[in-house]
C-alpha cells in the first residue's frame, strides 16, 4: 500500500458553513421541540400510558445501533487486518462518536426528568441492563476516541490493533446491550427473545456501512477527492451482504415465533392484520429497506453506478428507521398477555379490548427531536472531518490496494 | 381608678402567664407527637407480607366504587386535564392506579369482572429493569416507585406484564401529602403505603367495596383472615407462567 495522506476537508467556506447553518436550524429545532415537551409534559407528545417508548426512542436506538455499526469499517482492517479499510479507519471513528452522541441526546431529552441524567450517572441498579449501557456507552465514546488517536498519532500507532479489538469488542457487547433493552423484556409478546441481541448487532453492521458509504460518498464528492471505483464495490458488496443477513435474521426471528402457537396472534398482527405495522414491515422494512437496496447494489449494471449506490445506502437508513419503528411502537401496541386463556372485553385502561392494537399518532415535536439527533449526528462529523485530519486525500485504487496497483 | 388598673392589669399578667404557659408546653405537646410518630422512623420488615385477595365471583360488574376510592385517596382525581389537549388523548394518558376489567374465557365464554392493579411481585420486572433503582420492593412486599430517583425512562412500564404503571403526563397543581407527585415520573399502586406507615390495617379500594370482594392483609401471618382464606379455596395468579410470585391474588379465574 503506498503511504496514504489525511487532510482537513477542504470545501469552500460558504459551502462548510452554509452545510453547518442548515444541520444548525435542524438542531435548534429539535431543542426547541425538547424543551417544549419538558416544559409542558408528555401529554404534547402522542406517547402515553400504553404507548410509554414513541418516535424519540425510535430515532434514538437507530442512531445508536447505527453508531456501533459505523466503527465497524474501522475494525475491519485491525481487527481482520483488512489493509483496504485501513485508511478508511478515521471517519469510521469520527462517524460513530457523532451518531452515538446524537442518539445519545435525544434518548436524554426524551427522558421524563431529564434534569436527573446526574442520579443515573451515579446511582445504579446492575440488574438493569439500563444501567449497564450507561457505562457501555460512555466507555464506546472514551475506547474510540483512544482508538482514533491511536490511527493518527505516529507514536501512538503501535497501540493501534490492541485499541481496535478493545473498540471492536465493546461495540460487540454495546450492541448486544441495545438489543437486550427489547431481548430482557419478558412481558411482551413482540421481545423477550434472545435473537434481538445478535440481531440488533447485524442490523448495526447495515446501517453503520449505509451511513459511513454515504458520508465517505458525500464528503469525497463535494471536495473532488478521488475515490476508487473497485473500493465503492466493495464496500456497497458489503452493505448488500449486511442487508441479506439482516433478511435472514427477520425470518428466522419469526418462523420461530410462528412455530409456537402463543405467538400466532403476535405473528398474525405483525404479519397480516397490523395495518400501518404490517404495511410498514412488509413495505419499508422487507421491500424498500432490504430486498431493493439488495437488487441494486447486486445488480450488475445499476451496482456499479454512484447512483444506484447512494440510493441503496438511503433506501438502508429508511427501512433502518422503518424497523425500529416495527419493533419498538409495533411491539407496544400489540396487547400484552395479561390473561391468556381470556380475552379481554372490557376495559378502564385501554388494554387492547378484544385484542385491538394500542393506540399511538406520533406527534411532531417527537420528530423534531429525532431529527435534531441526526443533526447533531451529521453536524459532528462534519466539523470533525474539517478540523481534523480524518479524510485520505485520495481513495484511488491503485494507492488503497496495491493488488490493484 | 387604681382598682380599676389593678383589674386590669391583673388580667394583662393572665392572658400573659397563659401565653408563657402555652410557649413552654407547646412544643411539648409538639415533641409528643413526634413521639407519637416514631414508629415511621423504623425499618419496614420482612416479617410481614401485605398482598390481597380479589373474589372476583363478588365484584359486580358496572360497578367502580373501588377506582374512585383509590382515586380520591391518592389524589389521581386531583388531576386536571391540560389546556387544549383532545379528552380522547388525555384519558389515555391520564394516570390510572386500580380499573375494572372484564374478561371472557376463550374456551367457556365465562364473562369475569375484576379490579387490576400492580400486583405486587415478590420478584418484580419493573425492579429488575430500573435503572437507577428507583422501582423498588420495601421488605414488606410493596412494590412502588422512589420518585426522588425516578428519571422518568418508563422502562418499568416496558417490563410490567401488568400493565400497572402510569406515566404523568402533566404540570400537578394540587397533591395531597400522602401521595406526592410530580410530571415525569412513573407511579403505580403501592398499597396505601401512607396508611400502612399510620398503622391502619386497609386499603382505600377494600374500605369502598360493597360486596367484600377485596380482602386486604399480612400473607406471611398464618392465622391473618387473607391467609385463611388463600387457604380454604384455590386461588389464582396472574401470569403464573413468569412465577413472580405475585402478592394480588384472584379467586374465581
Amino acid at each position: 500500500m503506498k503511504k496514504i495522506h489525511y487532510r482537513e476537508w477542504g470545501i469552500e467556506s460558504p459551502r462548510y458553513w452554509g452545510i453547518l447553518a442548515i444541520l444548525g436550524v435542524l438542531l435548534a429545532v429539535g431543542g426547541l421541540a425538547a424543551l417544549y415537551m419538558e416544559h409542558n409534559g408528555h401529554w404534547v407528545t402522542g406517547m402515553n400510558n400504553q404507548i410509554v417508548w414513541g418516535v424519540p426512542h425510535v430515532f434514538a436506538i437507530f442512531l445508536i445501533v447505527a453508531a456501533s455499526g459505523a466503527l465497524n469499517i474501522a475494525a475491519f482492517s485491525s481487527v481482520f487486518g483488512k489493509e483496504i479499510h485501513k485508511s478508511l479507519g478515521r471517519l469510521s471513528a469520527m462517524l460513530a462518536m457523532s451518531l452515538l452522541v446524537g442518539g445519545l441526546l435525544v434518548l436524554v431529552l426524551d427522558l421524563g426528568q431529564p434534569t436527573r441524567l446526574i442520579v443515573a450517572m451515579t446511582t445504579y441498579n446492575f440488574k438493569s441492563i439500563f444501567a449497564w449501557n450507561i457505562f457501555l456507552y460512555v466507555g464506546f465514546l472514551v475506547i474510540v476516541a483512544v482508538y482514533l488517536f491511536t490511527m493518527m498519532e505516529r507514536k501512538a500507532n503501535k497501540y493501534y490493533p490492541t485499541a481496535g479489538l478493545v473498540a471492536f469488542v465493546w461495540r460487540l457487547i454495546l450492541t448486544t446491550g441495545t438489543g437486550s433493552i427489547f431481548g430482557f423484556i419478558v412481558a411482551r409478546q413482540g421481545y423477550d427473545a434472545a435473537i434481538m441481541a445478535p440481531m440488533f448487532i447485524i442490523m448495526s453492521f447495515a446501517y453503520g456501512m449505509a451511513i459511513y458509504l454515504l458520508m465517505l460518498m458525500f464528503t469525497f464528492k463535494l471536495e473532488g477527492r478521488p475515490l476508487g471505483e473497485k473500493l465503492l464495490g466493495r464496500l456497497k458488496n458489503l452493505l448488500g451482504i449486511f442487508a441479506a443477513a439482516v433478511f435472514y435474521f427477520v425470518l428466522v426471528y419469526h418462523l420461530t415465533n410462528l412455530y409456537g402457537t402463543e405467538n400466532h396472534e403476535y405473528e398474525a398482527f405483525i404479519l397480516r392484520d397490523g395495518g400501518v405495522y404490517t404495511a410498514l414491515f412488509w413495505i419499508g422494512w422487507i421491500l424498500l429497506g432490504l430486498l431493493v437496496p439488495m437488487g441494486i447494489v447486486f445488480h450488475p449494471a445499476l451496482g456499479k453506478t454512484h447512483g444506484g449506490i447512494i440510493a441503496a445506502s438511503l433506501l438502508v437508513v429508511l427501512g433502518g428507521f422503518v424497523a425500529m419503528y416495527v419493533i419498538v411502537i409495533g411491539g407496544q401496541s400489540f396487547p400484552m398477555a395479561m390473561f391468556p386463556d381470556k380475552v379481554i372485553i372490557e376495559s378502564g385502561f385501554y388494554d387492547g379490548v378484544n385484542g385491538q392494537a394500542l393506540h399511538y399518532v406520533p406527534s411532531i415535536w417527537e420528530f423534531l427531536l429525532g431529527l435534531g439527533g441526526v443533526a447533531v449526528a451529521l453536524a459532528a462529523t462534519l466539523v470533525g472531518v474539517r478540523v481534523l485530519k480524518l479524510l485520505p486525500m485520495s481513495l484511488e485504487d491503485e494507492i488503497v490496494d496495491p493488488r490493484q496497483g | 381608678m387604681s382598682d380599676k388598673i389593678d383589674q386590669k392589669r391583673r388580667e394583662f399578667v393572665s392572658v400573659a402567664g397563659l401565653a408563657a404557659a402555652a410557649t413552654v408546653v407547646a412544643p411539648g405537646v409538639f415533641l409528643q407527637a413526634t413521639a407519637e410518630a416514631e414508629p415511621r422512623s423504623e425499618a419496614v420488615t420482612g416479617k410481614v407480607r401485605y398482598g390481597m385477595l380479589i373474589d372476583t365471583n363478588k365484584c359486580v360488574d358496572g360497578c367502580t366504587d373501588c377506582v374512585t376510592a383509590c382515586e380520591r385517596e391518592n389524589g389521581l382525581d386531583l388531576l386536571k386535564m391540560p389546556e387544549g389537549a383532545d379528552p380522547e388523548e388525555w384519558d389515555r394518558q391520564r394516570p390510572r392506579w386500580i380499573r375494572k376489567v372484564k374478561v371472557k374465557d376463550r374456551l367457556t365464554g365465562k364473562v369475569t369482572t375484576l379490579p387490576m392493579m400492580c400486583q405486587h411481585c415478590e420478584f418484580p420486572p419493573c425492579q429488575d429493569v430500573c435503572p437507577t433503582g428507583a422501582s423498588f420492593r420495601r421488605a414488606d412486599g410493596i412494590v412502588m416507585v422512589d420518585r426522588h430517583i425516578c428519571i422518568g425512562c418508563r422502562y418499568c412500564m416496558m417490563a410490567c406484564p401488568y400493565k400497572a404503571r402510569s406515566f404523568i403526563h402533566e404540570d400537578i397543581d394540587e397533591k395531597l401529602t400522602v401521595a406526592p407527585r410530580g410530571k415525569g415520573c412513573v407511579e403505580s399502586c403501592n398499597l396505601c403505603v401512607h396508611r400502612r406507615d399510620n398503622g391502619e390495617t386497609t386499603t382505600a379500594c377494600q374500605e369502598a367495596c360493597k360486596e367484600g370482594a377485596i380482602l386486604f392483609g399480612d400473607l406471611n401471618d398464618p392465622n391473618s383472615e387473607i391467609s385463611q382464606a388463600l387457604r380454604q379455596q384455590n386461588n389464582t395468579e396472574l401470569r403464573a407462567d413468569l412465577k413472580l410470585n405475585t402478592g394480588v391474588r384472584y379467586r374465581g379465574i
